[in-house]
């Protein structure tokens, strides 16, 4: 395996709370090449044929193992397109962790367009955590591009972290989902904002099938001047229940746009939309400067749990 | 010792503007339990609020152990051990009972000590600690973290503006149970209530009487009790709850 400088480990650090190499599966990718592999007895991962990108295959029943790809970017001006696509097998319980940390120290703009696709078998369960993080002085932009399609076969369930706290400059993320019968799909998506970023984050769920539930929920932070969108949808097509909400802190100048929406094509879809957008409390700067904290910290301390 | 000397304040409305209090003179001694009463717009939260840096006096000086406090912030005064217990505690997205407990703690506080202080005000810790401070928690349980997190604190002065507001009659046994520890504890301090109850009344060593922004009566338990006892300055338990 290559060695990985110390800005390439401290993204790591970042992006997949790796200190070293992960135990399990593993697929490390620094600067457009691979870096590092392992498979287990069940767990696969082949570099695809054509094109860039991973297939990861877990075998059926395969229980309490993990899988981490993430990816990690300290060359300026490097734009690349990444195709990974996870083969989740039936009756499985696995954990993936996935993220991309770029260092732009350049005036280049770097790019990574990450393009994920789950294939969740029937009754596996599956954890994905996914983190953003950019860091860097240049000038040259950071920029993240995830897509994440997931298709769930019944009974299925799939929980996903989504994080982008610091240092993205700007990122177009697309999250489409389609569910069979009693299919699960939990998202809980965390987002900060600074100086002139902007991201722009957008959901189509489709609840296909009868017992089928999704719940969408973003909470988000925009400082400065920066801005977001977030637009999610939440198609209920048969007996289904589905909820989306946007809970939002806006700072200084920072501008948000959400925009929830549902679509009922079936008498029986239990659909529900939240959206909730506003400045830090005032009575909640007051009670922590009552308790000794300055305003700047109480604000950090607000900001720190409501997107904990 | 606190110290009130010809404090004013003074508030719009409807664009007119309201003395709420009128050059209001004061002087708390150090380890006494203190309850304040009066009616309803008599402007005993406003004082309190004054004392705690929440709004700043119009005119007038406060004297905290010798040191004019009066244009100093709400971080300074509460660095300096004044402590504030809302009538209304505030909600938190996110915050966790144990976040909360450990800024007011303000040190790295263990979850056994934690545990201490939410036991204290009677609730079951495991059950809480990691609890968010969400509308998921009903009015009586905020009210009890709330005097948890004054309690946790170091403070010279507490002030509590009306603690009874809001909790169940089971609390409010619990409650004065509390302050009576706090009342009889040898830490060194001075606990100031906002409170109509008699019970609350009823532990205190000294009890000022407020209406129209100035002091109507001042002195010990002993004198000032029967004078107002059966007026809606010293309610009974019941009375209040219904």
């Amino acid at each position: 395996m290559k060695q990985m400088d110390a800005v390439q480990k401290r993204l790591l650090r970042e992006v997949a709370d790796l200190h070293d190499i992960p135990e399990g599966a593993y697929n490390l990718r620094a600067n457009g090449e691979s870096v590092g592999r392992n498979t287990t007895a069940n767990i696969d991962i082949k570099t695809k044929k054509e094109g860039s990108g991973i297939d990861i295959t877990i075998k059926p029943g395969t229980k309490k193992e993990s899988v981490h790809i993430p990816v990690v970017l300290s060359e300026s001006g490097l734009k690349e397109t990444v195709y990974n696509d996870f083969f989740i097998g039936e009756d499985s319980d696995v954990l993936i962790v996935a993220g991309c940390g770029i260092d732009n120290c350049g005036n280049q703009d770097s790019q990574h367009d990450g393009i994920h696709r789950f294939y969740v078998g029937k009754g596996a369960k599956v954890r994905y955590v996914e983190k953003h993080y950019g860091s860097g002085e240049g000038s040259g932009k950071r920029i993240l591009n995830p897509v994440t399609e997931v298709y769930m076969e019944e009974g299925s369930s799939m929980e996903m972290e989504m994080v982008q706290i610091k240092g993205v400059d700007s990122t177009q993320r697309t999250t489409l989902a389609e569910l069979k019968g009693d299919a699960k799909l939990i998202v809980r998506e965390r987002l900060m904002t600074h100086g002139s970023q902007s991201a722009e984050s957008v959901y189509k769920v489709s609840l296909n099938d009868d017992g089928a539930s999704a719940d969408v929920v973003s909470r988000s932070v925009a400082r400065d001047n920066s801005f977001q969108k977030f637009d999610a949808c939440i198609v209920g097509n048969a007996a289904c229940s589905g909820h989306t909400e946007c809970d939002s802190i806006i700072m200084d100048q920072g501008r948000i746009l959400a925009v929830p929406s549902l679509e009922a094509n079936s008498i029986d879809a239990q659909l529900v939309h939240e959206a909730a957008i506003g400045k830090i409390a005032g009575e909640q700067l007051v009670k922590l400067m009552s308790l000794g904290l300055t305003e700047a910290e109480a604000e950090e301390q607000i900001i720190n749990g409501f997107l904990k | 010792m606190l110290q009130l000397n010809s404090l004013s304040f003074a508030a719009e409305s409807d664009g007119k503007s309201a003395e709420i209090i009128r050059d209001l003179t004061l002087t708390l001694p150090d380890n006494k339990f203190i309850v304040i009463t009066g009616p309803n717009g008599g402007g005993k939260s406003t004082l309190a609020k004054l004392i705690a840096g929440i709004e700043k006096c119009t005119a007038g000086q406060i004297l905290f152990d010798g040191t004019d406090i009066t244009n100093l912030s709400i971080t300074e005064r509460a660095r300096m051990g004044i402590g504030f217990a809302f009538q209304q505690p505030v909600r938190f997205k996110g915050l966790t009972v144990f976040d909360l407990l450990r800024i007011a703690a303000g040190k790295n506080l263990s979850l056994s000590e934690a545990c201490d202080y939410l036991s204290e005000v009677g609730l079951c810790a495991k059950d809480y600690i990691h609890r968010e401070i969400n509308a998921s928690l009903s009015g009586g349980e905020l009210k009890r973290i709330e005097i948890a997190s004054v309690l946790i604190r170091d403070v010279k002065l507490a002030l509590f503006d009306e603690p009874e507001a809001g909790i169940d009659l089971w609390s409010f046994q619990n409650l004065i149970r509390i302050f009576e520890k706090m009342q009889k504890s040898d830490r060194s301090r001075t606990i100031l209530v906002i409170s109509h109850q008699e019970r609350i009344l009823n532990i205190a060593d000294e009890i000022i009487v407020i209406a129209d922004g100035t002091i109507q009566k001042q002195g010990p338990r002993d004198r000032i009790l029967p004078e107002i006892i059966g007026t809606n300055y010293a309610q009974g338990v019941c009375q209040k709850m219904l």
